[in-house]
């Protein structure tokens, strides 16, 4: 929804340490029979945070209170599986306004961006730098600058540049969204499907 | 100048490119299910637009119905709010439904293709990641999330920006025992669950030329699983011979016409690849998966990878799966003992699965340690099943044939797998949770489940055909 935007962000992170993180693993199946956007933070990563009888796993680091802040951190191939937008909603909605991977499935990364969660992609050594740096200190800062595309790790200073389409960027800069764009060229649209037929 | 399949197609859909951004891309069909649309039409709704083309939008009800007594109300509340929510939203909108009770209900990625609303050179979104299913066809096919879902109601359009293109040859005979669920495993095993993220792949070769419609969906349905956008095929007389006749297709002379744009559909001899990988058939044996992704794929002879064969990075997520599936780093898997075998999902439960399946079992009958279910697909495929008796194999050898949906695929309607449970399934997730919370999940072809479920472990088919 276009009532948001991203510019800066300069927290701590939350540490997934795991590849292949699959958007079943951030909200499971039976978690989305809701018919509204909101409330699907509290079962984010549900089986890993929780034991079955809904005490929590100590050991995992959404229930770690040295760990906060507004990024979250994980490994290889993150969201991938289902399509399922609900894994953008509940990161979002659990206070996340970033997510750090050194790759992204790509249903998962579109999602995110129509969510004004910021999938930033790093490189392999960066991404492990980040993991011993928030590991052995975590209240180490990361810093992402949207404007520059760049992404610092505060205690150690490596910075680094990441990608982002211009498109994708103007919108989340300006709180933009792909509808109304998309409803502002619907006159060619009409054109298009004219043509098409 | 040279273009491959899904340029040619591609190219027919763009409306306009932004500079240095990605394109409009106009959409002809989108199917919607009750899980990801109701926060679509609410969003809709909140900005005040109606559904824009609602004529080429198709619902059906699949994921969470339950698969026994679908006469009866949905048990569970939540479920059953989702699914009246479907109802009305596609009333309200002008939205065709096939939902509980139609004739025409089913897995949305078997229904589609089965009615003749997949075509050749269409542009096909749903907001599920198995749409890639519908690119067997010849066609763009991918999942979207819900605002995307919601950006096709409004404007009939998704903005994309264009994929790398792979090609994945794959060539020479099949080995006996061997069918397409194991080609595709075979291929994620080799290039990893994430070996085609950013890419759109498209299958060729005689391998897959001469599979039947129902084994290339199977392939293009897992091409998700190796983290692609979508997959695809070629169409050929395999694909019109399918299409012709059924209910949506064209008739008469647009028959005529559309077949013949239709055979425009292949990528030119010339045409350049981003990435291409060959693959040869004979190498294929029977696969089943001993982990938590699609990729950790094995041969049924073969060994669970040891640690030293693992890298540095992936060992965290091996030695969860390990520990999570039961299983021991270097053992052999055939022989592991099963607790269910689910024939089912939007992968494997078409007509053709379940004739394999009957064929396999008839005469046989299962272990009395083994719960095997058989869900149908849709509900045209359960008909036609029970119309050339499968049903009464099914029932000889002791299998529980159960009412059309995605069932035990994702644990999200009443079927699950108990905790700590085995499963041989032809599904295509074997995810933690995928079946039900601590459900561990072994991902087979049909012929492999079938074996399980009458041996009581994981065998080798070939050597009971
Ligand atoms: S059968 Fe499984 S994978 Fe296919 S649409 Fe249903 S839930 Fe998704």
């Amino acid at each position: 929804m276009s009532n948001q935007s991203i510019h800066i962000v300069s927290t701590t992170a939350v540490p997934v340490d795991m590849e292949n993180v699959d958007t079943d693993q951030i909200i499971p199946a039976r978690f989305l029979k809701a018919t509204s956007r909101d409330g699907f933070g509290e079962n984010l990563f549900r089986d890993w945070r929780y034991n079955s009888d809904g005490s929590p796993k100590k050991e995992f680091a959404l229930n770690d209170p040295a760990y906060q802040g507004k990024i979250l951190v994980a490994g290889k191939n993150f969201g991938c599986g289902s399509s399922r937008e609900h894994a953008a909603w509940a990161i979002k909605d659990a206070g996340f306004d970033v997510v750090i991977s050194s790759f992204f499935a790509d249903i998962f990364k579109n999602n995110a961006l129509n969510n004004f969660l910021l999938p930033v992609t790093v490189s392999e050594g960066l991404l492990k730098e980040i993991f011993s740096a928030i590991k052995n200190n975590p209240s180490a800062l990361i810093t992402i600058n949207l404007p520059d595309q760049t992404i610092t790790l505060e205690p150690t200073g490596r910075k680094e540049r990441f990608e982002i389409n211009n498109y994708k960027k103007t919108c989340l800069l300006n709180g933009y969204d792909d509808i109304d764009y998309l409803l502002s060229i619907r006159d060619e649209i009409e054109t298009f499907e004219n043509r098409h037929a | 100048m040279a273009k491959t399949l899904f340029e040619k197609i591609w190219d027919q859909h763009v409306v306009k490119t932004i500079d240095g951004g990605p394109s409009v891309l106009y959409i002809d069909k989108h199917f919607i299910h009750e899980v990801t649309s109701p926060q679509a039409f609410k969003g809709l709704e909140k900005r005040g637009l109606e559904v824009f083309r609602p004529r080429q939008i198709v619902a059906t009800a699949d994921h969470n119905v339950p698969t026994v007594d679908q006469h009866l109300p949905i048990k569970d509340e939540l479920s059953r709010m989702q699914v009246q929510q479907l109802i009305a939203n596609c009333a309200k909108h002008g939205v065709e439904l096939y939902g509980l009770g139609h004739p025409y209900q089913g897995i949305v990625h078997v229904i589609g293709p089965e009615l003749g609303i997949t075509r050749p050179g269409m542009t096909i979104v749903c907001g599920d990641s198995h749409t890639s299913t519908h690119g067997a066809f010849g066609a763009i096919a991918f999942g979207i999330g819900t605002s995307e879902v919601e950006m096709v109601m409004a404007t009939q359009c998704l903005l994309q920006s264009r994929p790398k293109l792979m090609r994945i040859n794959v060539e020479g005979a099949l080995n006996k025992g061997v069918v397409s669920k194991d080609i595709i495993l075979y291929i994620i095993a080799q290039i990893s669950a994430s070996g085609a993220t950013g890419y759109f792949v498209e299958f060729s070769g005689s391998a897959i030329r001469q599979l039947s419609m129902e084994a290339r969906m199977t392939i293009c349905n897992m091409s998700i699983e190796m983290g692609a956008r979508g997959g695809m095929i070629a169409p050929d007389d395999t694909t019109f011979d399918y299409l012709k006749d059924r209910a949506f297709a064209p008739k008469g002379a647009e028959w005529d016409t559309a077949l013949a744009g239709w055979k425009e559909l292949f990528s030119d001899t010339d045409a350049v690849f981003d990435k291409e990988i060959h693959i040869d058939a004979a190498t294929i044996e029977p696969m089943i998966t001993y982990g938590t992704n699609p990729g950790m794929g094995i041969s049924v002879t073969g060994h669970i990878p040891s640690e030293t064969e693992i890298t540095e990075t992936e060992k965290p997520s091996y030695l969860k799966s390990l520990d999570y599936m039961g299983l021991k780093a270097g053992s052999a898997i055939k022989g592991k003992k099963v607790d269910y075998v689910f024939i089912g999902s939007c992968t494997n439960s078409r007509i053709e699965d379940l004739r394999m399946v009957a064929a396999f079992v008839k005469g046989r009958k299962k272990s009395k340690d083994i719960e095997a279910w058989i869900v149908p697909g849709s509900k045209q495929v359960e008909k036609q099943a029970i119309e050339e008796g499968l049903d009464k194999i099914f029932e000889a050898a002791g299998f529980f044939l159960r009412q059309p949906g995605c069932s035990a695929c994702l644990a999200m309607n009443e079927d699950k797998i108990p905790a700590g449970k085995y499963c041989i399934s032809t599904s295509n997730r074997n995810f933690e949770g995928r079946q039900g919370p601590s459900a561990r999940t072994l991902l087979a072809s049909p012929l492999t489940a079938a074996v399980a479920a009458i041996t009581g472990e994981v065998a080798d088919v070939r050597e009971y055909l």
